[in-house]
């Protein structure tokens, strides 16, 4: 497996330092190493591949690895994405997201690139949390659950990523944890695969800001919780409906074909081309 | 299940260890503990099943581990594996 996991280090820029500045346990580590490994194995060339990172501790990926890569504004990483797309859209473009990145200040961005169906793949890195700027409470924050700025816990009710990017008509959307990272790499390979708007949801454990204030001790408690609660769709099933509230459902909730928006564009400039002929 | 044993050799990198235990927590026959230092060190580097799990969940990419084969001539194979990537 070495020749593997080894990978990584033809795809990362040796003159960062290393290790990496996320805290010890942080998921997002393994979030890096399922992407380039995925990468690598559809065969991209480092020329091919555009990362568009937001601001968050997710946006660090893209300052680690030697692709083309942008670093952009808070919530704004999917518009640099769509314009990137548009203009050139042979590259692959990947979007790396935190959960406040993608849903509160860049929730409008979101759900409107899922509807035009446009053809980048958004990585989700979801730690329930405002991890890098101190711990404040998102929009993914669990109802009842304590942070910073809701030391007697959560009012609010969660945005669920997967419900909420099926109703605004994503055509792929999958979810995974960083625990099952055979799963993660699968998801990702296969949406790298296809043509238009693809989710791709990570759930990482972020134990510095969210799990010391909600009863894990350690990092590995937070990773032992998603190996009792994470469940495989089908298994989900299977399960007296009493108990599925509780678990998170993992695996590929949407998988369907459609043109995407620079397929279409593609297609109008043709037939307008034709008709003025 | 027969285990293949001294099979594989578990490496780690402790300048690029955290120590945050992932690694010794999960590993299923104990390979790994905590040192005094607060990184994670080979205890029983025998016992080693290859599962892969360390290395495929070490956040700080600190965890090799190679199996004996590839330990003889490591160069060469990771030649190989670049041969075996698909052309585009």
């Amino acid at each position: 497996m070495a020749e593997v996991t080894q990978l990584i280090h033809h795809y990362l820029r040796h003159n960062k330092k290393f290790p990496h500045v996320l805290c010890p346990g942080c998921g997002h580590g393994i979030v890096l190493g399922s992407l380039v490994r995925s990468i690598h194995q559809l065969g991209l060339t480092k020329d091919e591949v555009v990362l568009v990172a937001g601001i968050g501790c997710s946006g660090r990926i893209a300052v680690y690895t030697d692709f083309n890569t942008v670093h952009t504004t808070h919530g704004r990483a999917l518009t640099f994405a769509t314009g990137i797309k548009m203009a050139n859209p042979g590259l692959k473009v990947i979007v790396i997201m935190g959960d406040g990145d993608a849903l509160s200040i860049g929730g409008n961005h979101f759900i409107h690139a899922a509807r035009r169906n446009i053809g980048v793949t958004a990585l989700i890195l979801n730690n329930n949390i405002y991890g890098m700027t101190g711990g404040q409470s998102s929009s993914t924050t669990p109802q009842d659950s304590v942070s910073m700025t809701t030391p007697f816990g959560q009012m609010e009710k969660s945005f669920d990523i997967v419900e909420l990017a099926k109703a605004a008509g994503a055509h792929y959307v999958a979810r995974s944890t960083v625990l099952h990272v055979k799963l993660l790499d699968r998801i990702i390979v296969t949406a790298l695969e296809r043509p238009g708007f693809n989710l791709v949801e990570a759930l990482t454990p972020c134990h510095t800001q969210f799990g010391r204030k909600n009863k894990f001790k350690t990092v590995v408690d937070m990773y032992k919780w998603y190996k009792k609660n994470a469940l495989p769709l089908d298994a989900l099933a299977k399960l007296p409906e009493a108990q599925r509230n509780a678990r998170v459902p993992i695996g590929i909730f949407v998988q369907e074909e459609a043109h995407s928006l620079e397929d279409r564009y593609v297609m109008l400039r043709s037939r307008l081309q034709e008709g003025a002929s | 299940m027969t285990k293949k044993k001294e099979l594989t050799e578990v490496f780690i990198y402790p300048d690029w260890c955290k120590g945050c235990g992932i690694c010794v927590a999960f590993c299923p026959s104990q390979v790994l503990e905590l040192g005094p230092d607060g990184k994670a060190r080979v205890i029983k580097g025998k016992e080693c099943v290859n599962c892969g799990f360390c290395e495929y969940h070490c956040p700080d990419f600190a965890i090799v581990v190679k199996t004996k084969p590839l330990l003889k001539n490591y160069a060469n194979h990771a030649q190989q594996g670049q041969k075996a990537q698909p052309q585009k």
